[in-house]
């Protein structure tokens, strides 16, 4: 078993409301310094070890991930 | 006319577009999201709700129901589909139209009736409308800001393939005003808007709405 971490976020043309809405939030709360904040997903999947590369991109691009929107990457960590 | 209305795990306004076929003389068919079948119907419209609870993004769990994939080959074969907001939602994910609907640019969820611009009155569910007629139809959804690339903003705009536009201040942060657009040959529509809630002044806020299912009505007769 590996375990392969998958990182969702908007593409940089995308509006992300979400974001916004917490660096906003940030001065509110006494942290400054802090000029933008972008929002996205983090999965952590576990994998069997004969799962290939291209299997796991195919998941990511056509499910974890809406291409229109977001952009993502694939990477396999230690456990 | 016969028209199939899918339930999904979490879709909240198929009893309202079943009523809204009715209204326009058509049988309202329950398809169901688990089913390889879509029990011979004319057209079928997607409705409104929280399908999979919205979890991953809106509609992406819905997208691969086993419903969806007679749906989408109908659609590609000219089948009327109508996607009313998470139907749009589900329509987009389902590459069926371009785009994708996100979070509300100010991150409230707006719920109000919404005047409407009539943009695109050839398409399968349209033709009832005079083109630029306003239309009132409740909106209710957090996640209806319409976004695309600027290339396919700009085909969406040379093809005249948006069908409606917001009237007045942009409720959601949608690019260009976008409330509902349709595919190239016209079948398929989306909308975040509810017109199945505006048919008859009795229970929404005017029966504008009606249009669309009317619409539907002639365009099955005539095929």
């Amino acid at each position: 078993m590996a375990r392969v971490v998958v990182d969702v976020m908007p593409k940089p043309e995308i509006l992300d409301p979400q974001g916004q809405a917490v660096a906003n939030a940030l001065p509110r709360l006494g942290f400054d310094g802090i000029t933008a904040v972008r929002q996205g997903k983090h999965f952590e999947l576990e994998v069997a070890d004969d799962v290939d590369d291209a299997t796991l991109a195919k998941i990511a691009e056509t499910f974890l991930a809406n291409p229109v929107i977001e952009d993502w990457t694939v990477r396999r960590v230690e456990a | 006319m016969r028209v199939g209305v899918i339930t999904f795990p979490g879709t909240l306004d198929d009893v309202d577009a079943q009523r809204a076929v009715r209204y326009a003389d058509g049988e309202a068919v329950p398809l169901w999201h688990g089913d390889h079948d879509l029990k011979g119907v004319d057209a079928v419209i997607v409705p409104g709700g929280f399908s999979y609870g919205d979890y991953l993004r809106c509609g992406a769990i819905a997208r691969f129901a086993p419903v969806m994939q007679e749906v989408i080959e109908a659609a590609n074969k000219g089948m009327p589909v109508l996607g009313i907001c998470n139907g749009f939602q589900i329509l987009a994910e389902a590459h069926l139209l371009p785009g994708a609907l996100v979070r509300n640019h100010k991150l409230h969820f707006v719920c109000r009736d919404q005047w409407l611009k009539v943009e695109n009155n050839s398409t399968a569910w349209t033709t009832r409308y005079d083109q630029g007629a306003e239309i009132l139809v409740p909106l209710k959804s957090g996640e209806g800001g319409y976004q695309a690339n600027e290339d396919t903003l700009k085909e969406l705009e040379d093809e005249n393939r948006i069908v409606f536009r917001y009237v007045g201040e942009n409720p959601n942060g949608s690019r260009n005003n976008i409330a509902g657009i349709t595919n190239a040959r016209g079948n398929v529509v989306g909308l975040m808007p509810h017109p199945e809630h505006a048919i008859d002044a009795l229970t929404g806020p005017t029966d504008d709405g009606l249009g669309m299912f009317l619409s539907l009505l002639d365009t099955v007769v005539k095929a």
